[in-house]
């Protein structure tokens, strides 16, 4: 089982468990982790499921390539930073078990 | 509402009661994925089952209230029991606008709104071979753009003059009517239906004022949604093509709040005017700001209405709302299938609809959420980036 770390904007720490085939948003959003909205659940037309990968996770998870990703993660409201990621764009899979990612105060 | 209730700090009780026996879940991909069999229906969901119990918030599925009290506090159900409440929150959404002619009642004459419909019309969709769809808004041509997607011949028919009527500027009607047309959706406009045909209780053929005949397998009717305002009523509450809320969400009486596709309430751009909003954006946020006045935090509802429909590879974005527009910028060739709409009234910005130009409408979008507007000068000439344009408060 893989397990996520969210780092919500309190500074709690959310271990929640994942399975692959979801995305990073999905398993947030439904165990109820505190600041990743997805208001339009996953379809690129929010930004507000922005998270900021660790930097050791950068790699592993990959930097925003996509160009509708980019062009919505500018539309984020929070400071973009090198591991900024909208959270719907990032698929679950095993080689992630222990990903951190920090939940930015502002979402919406 | 119940999951910003609890994030604002409410320790009380929170029981949350739906008709459907499914537990809350997410509409838009009722008529898009989910409806081409690209989504499960647990992907549906909003929460995992655990979450609700853990926050206490009590679902009560399946559970039809039928009146309220609002002098004894007491939701009475359709089976005769009784919930107490102090304080009320009305999100009954909208039920869809059903087809009264004759013919109407025919097997496979089908609507989407719930689980349920999208369920009946995939395993219809794929046991059909001509669809009609009546209806050219939002569901109706997602709705054919997923049919054709699965090889289904597809008539689209609408009685208006054009598509989207409702919501976009002719330029963007036109849009997509050649968009369908070129993938092969045949459309017919300003065409009503008289009566639907049928052979052993099932759904042979539409038939149209024009004289037009459209043989049919599968009817899907997408002719709007009317707020669901009973309850309301019966509580006594003002009620006007939607329960009547103001800015805070309160109806009439300050024990209920309401929000979602069953109100109507001041526009967050124009004040003056009265609007209903079906989208899942005003869902979210009319119920937050509700949340805040149960929670005596009240706060006025001020985020900028947005708006998605995704049909093919043709991604829409809405940022604002364009109604009372008197001038339409195009930013961008719609025959490129590229292309932003971005309307005014006299120097105010009010919106722009962005087609699979999702950077403009994340420049729109907090343009608006500023109160800023954009110069007009070099707004339609795309060597002039759009947030060069943007002009501050």
């Amino acid at each position: 089982m893989t397990t996520i770390v969210y780092i919500d904007p309190d500074g709690l720490r959310h271990d929640v468990p994942a399975e692959a085939g979801s995305t990073v948003m999905a398993v947030a959003v439904k165990s109820g982790v505190p600041g990743i909205v997805a208001e339009c659940g996953g379809s690129l037309s929010c930004a507000s499921c922005h998270v900021y990968v660790e930097p050791e996770w950068i790699d592993v998870v990959g930097a925003a390539a996509d160009e509708l990703e980019l062009e919505m993660l500018d539309g984020a409201l929070a400071e973009l930073e090198p591991g900024s990621r909208l959270s719907c764009q990032v698929p679950v899979t095993e080689e992630m078990d222990g990903l951190v990612v920090r939940v930015p105060a502002d979402q919406i | 509402m119940a999951v910003s209730l609890r994030e604002l700090g409410h320790a009380g009780p929170i029981t949350l009661v739906g008709a459907e026996a499914h537990a809350p879940y997410q509409r838009p991909p009722l008529s898009k994925a989910y409806l081409k069999r690209e989504a499960t229906s647990e992907s549906l969901s909003l929460r995992e089952e655990t979450f609700w119990p853990k926050q206490q918030i009590e679902l009560r599925l399946g559970v039809r209230v039928h009146e309220v009290d609002l002098g004894r506090g007491r939701a009475r159900t359709a089976l005769g029991g009784e919930l107490a409440f102090d304080r009320l929150a009305l999100t009954t959404g909208a039920r869809v606008r059903r087809l009264t002619l004759p013919g109407a009642e025919l097997d496979n004459v089908l609507y989407l709104r719930s689980l349920d419909d999208a369920d009946h019309l995939a395993a219809a969709l794929s046991a059909a071979e001509r669809i009609v769809v009546v209806g050219g808004g939002f569901i109706g041509l997602e709705a054919a753009a997923a049919a054709r997607s699965k090889g289904k011949q597809v008539t689209l028919v609408e009685a208006l003059p054009r598509l989207i009527m409702r919501a976009v500027a002719p330029v963007v009607s036109e849009f997509y009517l050649q968009a369908h047309r070129r993938r092969g959706t045949r459309i017919m406009l300003s065409e009503a239906v008289t009566h639907l045909e049928g052979r052993e209780g099932r759904v042979t053929g539409v038939q149209l004022a024009s004289g037009a005949f459209l043989h049919a397998d599968l009817v899907l009717v997408g002719i709007g949604i009317v707020p669901r305002t009973e309850l309301a009523e019966s509580a006594g509450l003002e009620v006007r093509d939607g329960i009547v809320v103001d800015r805070c969400a309160r109806t009439s009486d300050p024990r209920v709040v309401a929000a979602g596709d069953c109100t109507v309430f001041p526009s967050p751009m124009a004040p003056h005017d009265m609007v209903r909003l079906e989208s899942v954006q005003n869902a979210v946020d009319q119920a937050k700001v509700a949340a805040a006045t149960l929670m005596d935090q009240p706060s006025e509802y001020a985020a900028t209405p947005w708006f998605w429909s995704d049909q093919d590879d043709l991604k829409l974005q809405i940022a604002g709302l364009s109604n009372g527009f008197d001038d339409v910028v195009l930013r961008g060739e719609p025959l490129e299938e590229r292309f932003t709409a971005v309307y005014f009234q006299g120097d105010r910005l009010l919106a722009a609809d962005c087609v699979n130009r999702a950077a403009d409408y994340v420049t729109i979008r907090r343009a608006l959420s500023q109160g800023a507007t954009v110069r007009r000068d070099g707004l339609d000439d795309l060597s002039v980036p759009l947030k060069s344009l943007v002009v501050m408060p």
